[in-house]
């Protein structure tokens, strides 16, 4: 068992070519998933502020949210 | 009376495609949350395909291939390389066919399919040449040469860069969309050069590195994971092209009331 996980990881002495074009390949696709989860969360939060920058919310719904803290006016 | 069956059967399926409102999935709004639900399936299919066919083209293959000038276990870098060189030619002509629809159509949704395609084609094209020259290192003695596969890929891979940074460099997106579109499709060239890069009628006059090699002439062992492989990179490329897709739509549709909903209910707290 040990021995045949050896051999795998050894390619026939060509490990090094083997395992940089696999590990190149599933580490960029790995990568652009990730980007693309960060993405996502970027793209909510900023698209969630235009929004409520042009569309401000009625003053009802504005007093149901709690108030923010320290407001004097 | 007087019909045929098979004209009935003509008739039929002429009015079930006419009565589907096609144009229904061409609206961001309503493909949105179907692309959203397509996702996992694509991705959990990409995962199964991949961990399958390199578990048969790891172990049960022989470390060996050929006679008098063997291909030795670094031939097995085959199951990544031509998947994705397979895959960086057809999401190149995904990419001019939405943007030939859009040029035509003049569809939002055509534009931002194949905005989202571009970056997982020019990765595609990125590992094909990368997994080449690991393979030409061994088996040819270098790791680049100016070969016309070779060359016409590496054009492909400067065309995607390039569809991608024209883009991103016009500010406004229609103009950005017709421009790109139109950068695409000139670029649509290269595939059949690329395709019949191949095999020079007289040896001895030049020689093509990569040869015509007959798809028969594989051993079944060797071809199913590589089918495999390109199966499980296609399913891939669904997945990320559509969430990359769903973050366009959101981001261009930001003024819409529905994307206000979507925002409500899927924003993180």
């Amino acid at each position: 068992m040990i021995d045949s996980f050896s051999d795998f990881i050894h390619q026939g002495g060509y490990a090094y070519y083997v395992w940089s074009a696999f590990g190149v390949t599933f580490g960029l696709l790995i990568a652009e998933i990730w980007q693309l989860r960060r993405a996502r969360r970027t793209i909510l939060v900023r698209v969630g502020r235009l929004a409520r920058l042009r569309h401000p919310r009625s003053p009802a719904a504005a007093s149901q949210r709690p108030a923010a803290s320290g407001g004097s006016r | 009376m007087g019909r045929t069956a098979a004209e009935c059967y003509t008739a039929a399926l002429g009015i079930t495609i006419m009565t589907i409102n096609w144009f229904k999935y061409a609206s961001p709004a309503s493909f949105y949350p179907t692309a959203g639900r397509l996702i996992p399936w694509f991705t959990g299919i990409a995962v199964v395909l991949v961990l399958v066919s390199l578990y048969v083209g790891f172990f049960q293959t022989a470390d060996q291939l050929g006679g008098s000038n063997p291909q030795k276990e670094y031939y097995r870098i085959i199951f990544i390389h031509v998947p994705a060189a397979w895959m960086s030619m057809w999401l190149y002509l995904v990419l001019a066919a939405w943007s030939a629809i859009g040029l035509v159509f003049n569809t939002r949704l055509s534009y931002m399919m194949a905005n989202a395609v571009a970056p997982t084609g020019a990765i595609f094209t990125f590992i094909s040449l990368w997994t080449g020259a690991f393979w030409g290192r061994p088996s040819w003695g270098t790791y680049w040469d100016w070969d016309p596969r070779l060359t016409s890929e590496l054009i492909l891979f400067f065309l995607y860069i390039g569809y991608i940074a024209l883009h991103s460099a016009i500010d406004d997106t229609r103009r950005a969309d017709r421009a790109g579109a139109l950068l695409a499709i000139v670029g649509l060239v290269m595939l059949p050069i690329i395709f019949w890069s191949i095999n020079c009628p007289d040896p001895t006059q030049c020689a093509a590195l990569h040869q015509r090699s007959d798809p028969g002439a594989i051993h079944p062992t060797i071809l199913i994971p590589m089918l495999g492989m390109t199966l499980g990179f296609w399913s891939y490329s669904f997945a990320t092209a559509f969430a990359r897709l769903r973050g366009i739509i959101l981001t261009r549709e930001a003024d819409s009331a529905w994307v206000r909903d979507v925002i409500d209910r899927e924003a993180p707290a």
